[in-house]
């Protein structure tokens, strides 16, 4: 018996059948003027992220609606231009990564490191996030509706990253600068080794992380939540703690490392 | 990076495709680990054992002794079996290398396993009422395939697919890992030990035997060996993430549980939907879908968190 053929249009994979070689574009989706659909079911994430490329890049479309994503990996990153996504399902790892400029609603749950380096735009999730969500993120705003897992903000640079729900260990670890509000529970470790930032936590704090440390509360802050809750329809916004740096660690301190010896 | 996966039905029923359903999950997440596949299937308990026993590994040549070795070895087995004072009741091969026996037996398990781990090259791969483990490498289909497990009915199941990084790319060093010498209870791991060869001396000292060099065996072992002492799955997962050390996230199966655990770092990533007549969780949410296909609800459970659930 021999192997049945591939159909035509099935994507050209690598021989381990791991890495899809292939570059062509589906051309599935109904665009109707500025904004298109399709449906990601039987498509794999290069064939849907080329799909989203062609409507945003060539074939002037601003919203996309995306079906069936089925938690697939890798969705709508490197999309570097103003416009509106909908994905009506969940995402897998690493979506939304390094993206500058879309507003993007995911209808469910995504996976580990969703938005990473993202530098502008706004994410809304309506379910839960996986660990290391907004990794290294640099701008914009990112909004889980749900719990997010650990690390959540890791190495942030800027930007501001809403929980509506609990957050797990280490949120905020090595954080530079940018703002967190989690209005649940974290974690063991907050605000572990971070540099710069502030992390606003509505709920119990497991415990404080090395050099994090509780922060004096401004009218800014309050102006800050406040107009964030505004923006997202997101109701009142609960009473909250905040959480800085402290600025206690060897790299604050003004010796060079042959005194710092002598001092140690 | 390995994947892991599982899955239960609640009503406890043996009547579900967990086979197929496992082949599903495992092919999802092929690319976290080509090298090797694994399941730990469930189906109804009966009175009797099934015991699987590895004869050779797959990669060994095939010269002109292969098939004469392995022939031997199973015939030598086969005396082991009866001389440890079990009935054998059924034989099977399952492949050229893998023998399933079905045997009424009363005594100690361990008596039995070391009876039959005496013959070279002979390993117990699984040990149980209900418990079947089927290892091999490659991917899942092809695994599949091999073992004709689209066929497989059951309760529930666990699965591993398997990148090498500490350990060769063989059967002995593929998951799950049956808790020698516990019945029916197996495990399945991502992520590394970092005191195994502390807990491995401690656990041969109490009489264990290891069939591999791979740091996730321990987790299997040492499940075994608290639950040899009477506790129960649930407090010792409980106790696992005190004694051991490293980063991990492993789901341990009984004969009618399945369980997850997650280290206080929650550094390897495990994903779960709670249905109403199934739990489903896996490193990746693709995985889950595999065998789902209307949108569900998935979280990520957090550090130092033990669940068990029961068929």
């Amino acid at each position: 018996m021999t192997a049945a053929a591939a159909p035509p249009d099935a994507p050209l994979m690598d021989p381990r059948g791991l890495v899809e070689i292939d570059a062509r574009v589906a051309k599935v989706s109904e665009i109707d003027g500025t904004s298109a659909e399709f449906d990601a079911k039987e498509m794999t994430t290069r064939r849907i992220n080329l799909e989203l490329r062609w409507l945003l890049y060539e074939q002037g479309v601003t919203e996309v609606t995306v079906r069936n994503p089925g938690a697939k990996h890798s969705l709508g990153a490197g999309i570097l231009t103003r416009c509106r996504i909908n994905f009506e399902g969940s995402l897998g790892y690493f979506g939304l990564g390094m993206i500058d400029g879309p507003e993007v609603r995911i209808a469910g749950r995504v996976g580990w490191s969703a938005c990473e380096n993202m530098m502008s735009g706004v994410v809304v999730i309506e379910s839960n996030a996986g660990s290391l969500t907004g990794a290294a993120i640099r701008g914009g705003d990112l909004v889980i509706k749900g719990r997010v897992g650990a690390r959540t903000g890791i190495d942030q640079k800027g930007g501001t990253i809403i929980s509506l729900g609990d957050a797990g260990s280490m949120t905020g670890f090595m954080m530079q600068r940018g703002r967190q509000i989690i209005c649940g529970n974290v974690g063991p470790g907050l605000g572990d080794s971070m540099y710069d930032g502030e992390i606003y936590v509505a709920g119990k704090v497991k415990s404080l992380g090395v050099d994090c440390v509780e922060g004096e509360w401004t009218d800014a802050d309050t102006e800050l939540i406040e107009r964030k809750f505004k923006i997202y329809d997101l109701g009142t916004p609960p009473q909250f703690s905040k959480f800085v740096c402290g600025k206690q660690l060897y790299n604050y301190d003004s010796l060079e490392p042959s005194e710092r010896k002598l001092v140690l | 990076m390995c994947g892991i996966a599982g899955i239960i039905y609640k009503n406890g029923n043996g009547a579900h495709r967990i086979g197929r359903d496992m082949t599903s999950m495992l092919q999802s997440m092929k690319h976290r680990g080509p090298d090797s596949t694994g399941y730990a299937l469930y189906h109804q308990p009966s009175g009797e054992y099934t015991v699987r026993v590895n004869l050779a590994e797959s990669t060994a040549p095939r010269d002109l002794d292969f098939a004469d070795d392995v022939a031997r070895r199973r015939r030598e087995v086969l005396i082991r079996i009866k001389g440890a004072g079990a009935t054998i009741k059924d034989t099977e091969d399952v492949n050229e290398y893998t023998l399933q026996v079905t045997v009424d037996y009363h005594a100690e398990l361990k008596h039995l396993a070391d009876y039959i781990e005496s013959v070279p090259q002979a390993e117990v791969l699984s040990l149980g009422h209900s418990l079947e483990i089927v290892k091999d490498l490659g991917d899942a289909k092809s695994v599949a395939t091999a073992y004709d497990l689209d066929g497989y009915f059951g309760s529930h199941g666990i699965g591993h697919v398997r990148m090498a990084t500490e350990s060769d790319v063989d059967i002995a060093n593929a998951h799950p890992y049956w808790a020698y010498p516990f019945s029916d209870v197996a495990v399945v791991h991502n992520g590394q030990l970092t005191n195994y060869h502390q807990w491995r001396r401690r656990l041969e000292s109490h009489g264990h035997r290891f069939a591999s060099m791979c740091d996730s065996e321990i987790i299997a072992v040492y499940l075994a060996d608290r639950m040899a002492g009477g506790e129960s799955l649930e407090d010792a997962m409980h106790h696992s993430l005190e004694d051991l050390d490293g980063v991990f996230t492993y789901i341990c199966v009984s004969e009618d549980a399945l369980g997850m655990a997650k280290d206080e770092l929650a550094a390897k990533p495990l994903v779960l939907y709670e249905g109403e007549d199934m739990v489903a969780l896996a490193s990746e949410e693709i995985a889950i879908r595999a065998v789902i296909d209307h949108e569900i609800e998935t979280y990520d459970p957090y550090e130092s968190t033990v669940m068990v659930w029961n068929r």
